[in-house]
């Protein structure tokens, strides 16, 4: 049923004319995507902090779906570290201190080193926030915020290290952007499996930890430190092990986890 | 409502389904199928796309200059389409990650920039709108079909609920994984297809050309 009324064409095809309605269109729709991302960014951050702490208890295994996770989280203590000296920064609260702003503000981070940076890092917080988990008085698992690049975007997620610093006791990743079917393997608990009881570190203390092409064989030496790939998604998968190798390294968590390991928990 | 209304709205539905008539949208249905209730989430996205932009296409239909026709349309859509999107991870943010990029990906969604440039930028406001509705619906009915038929097989789940009791839970409905994967709702769809076009014989396209026995002479 198309109209008469159909312009001709000639009249509306000026310069001008296309000009002041590509304009209008333009401001129209930016004003109205603007408007909409304002009125809804308090709701989106609300779950964004509700779905991070969902994921610190998931990582800590200490999540119960019926459960509150306002009230869950209680039971995990955060604290601030200090990432060169490796020990606690008691002088920042860990209720209000923001990593993400502080990775922003040039006072309170520094700059990766770009030859180090495997992760594409950037920047990152001089102080981080982890979170602890204890049983019986007693520390039983260290949860550390990583972050890094994978295929498309930048996987956020929580490693947890049983007591020792060194053996793994899970990780997830609560935001990224990878291949839905393919990359997005990083957080189906089939993969998450894998991790439980893989060590980082060998007997000399050297960074081993990383998720290597297609499966660990049988025979390889160091199965104990090594997580399955999946073929299709390679990149994804090192960008997770540049993740380990940053974050457990020395420049990211390498001295907390030496203080940890030498006792220096308090 | 007139006979042009309802027309707009409901022929399609079955008659004029954007899905198995003009094999559109195919993408976004073998991908957020597999459970109901993102698909659901992902109808309803859609329709609001759909109907949105074509009221927005007509409204301007007499002032928009034809050499710039096809980006301002698509400019429209974008910007529903990021809308919706943001409002998805306000309002329901479980399955705004489920759908992930899918949403983002109704921008280029065949149907909705075809029913724009096809209908809206032809007819009057209120009848582009229903349009979109009906064209919204049409894929809806697809979706939820497949979606019911893949849960349902693949998981022995219907919106997460139980239907058909597992094996590992104890119950005797061993779940067919092969029905969460893509490639079965291509099998679906299909299927669909060949459904309609039985019941609707005027739906089957005319080949466009036929292999033919070659003749001795032809050949050489």
């Amino acid at each position: 049923m198309p109209e008469p009324s159909q312009d001709s064409g000639a009249k509306t095809d000026t310069v001008l004319r296309t000009l002041l309605v590509a304009l209008l269109v333009s401001l129209v729709c930016s004003s109205f995507v603007a408007s909409a991302a304002v009125v809804l960014k308090p709701r989106q951050v609300e779950n964004a902090i509700l779905e991070m702490r969902r994921n610190i208890l998931v990582v800590a295994g200490l999540w119960a779906p019926e459960a509150g996770v306002d009230e869950l989280f209680e039971s995990v203590e955060p604290r601030v570290v200090d990432l060169e000296t490796g020990a606690y920064a008691e002088d920042i609260d860990p209720e209000t201190y923001d990593p993400v702003e502080a990775a922003k503000d040039p006072a309170s981070s520094v700059r990766v080193p770009s030859e180090i940076d495997i992760a594409k890092v950037g920047r990152r917080a001089k102080h981080a926030l982890v979170y602890l988990v204890r049983r019986d008085g007693e520390v039983s698992k260290i949860i550390l915020p990583i972050s890094g690049y994978g295929l498309w975007s930048t996987l956020y997620g929580f490693l947890a290290l049983e007591a020792d610093g060194n053996t793994v006791s899970d990780i997830t990743f609560y935001a990224h952007g990878e291949t839905p079917g393919l990359g997005d393997f990083i957080v189906k608990p089939e993969w998450r499996e894998l991790w439980r009881g893989k060590r980082a570190f060998d007997d000399s203390g050297a960074l081993e930890l990383q998720v290597v092409k297609g499966r660990v064989s049988a025979n390889d030496p160091l199965a104990e430190y090594h997580v399955d790939g999946v073929s299709g998604a390679t990149l994804t998968g090192n960008g997770v092990s540049n993740m380990m190798k940053y974050w457990l390294g020395d420049h990211g968590y390498g001295p907390f986890l030496k203080n940890i390991e030498g006792g220096g928990e308090s | 409502m007139s006979p042009t209304a309802k027309r707009a709205l409901l022929q399609p539905i079955v008659d004029e389904n954007p899905v198995t008539l003009h094999v559109l949208g195919i993408c976004s249905a073998l991908a957020v199928t597999t459970s109901l209730l993102p698909s659901l989430y992902m109808c309803v996205a859609l329709t609001a796309v759909a109907a949105f932009s074509n009221a927005a296409v007509s409204a301007i239909r007499h002032v928009l200059p034809s050499s710039i026709r096809i980006i301002v349309q698509m400019t429209i859509i974008a910007s529903l389409v990021i809308v919706v999107d943001e409002s998805l991870q306000a309002f329901a943010f479980e399955t705004s990650r489920e759908l992930s990029v899918f949403v983002g990906l109704i921008i280029t969604n065949c149907i909705v920039l075809g029913r724009t440039e096809s209908f809206a930028s032809k007819n009057p406001v209120g009848l582009s709108f229903l349009d979109g509705i009906g064209n919204g619906l049409g894929y809806s009915t697809i979706l939820i079909l497949v979606a019911t038929s893949r849960e349902l097989l693949g998981a022995g789940t219907l919106l997460g609920y139980t239907i058909l009791p597992n094996v590992a839970d104890g119950g005797w409905y061993k779940p067919n994984g092969m029905m969460l994967l893509p490639p079965s709702a291509f099998f679906v769809i299909g299927l669909i297809i060949w459904a309609v076009r039985t019941w609707k014989a005027e739906q089957v396209e005319k080949p466009d050309f036929r292999i033919h026995e070659v003749h001795r002479t032809e050949a050489l």
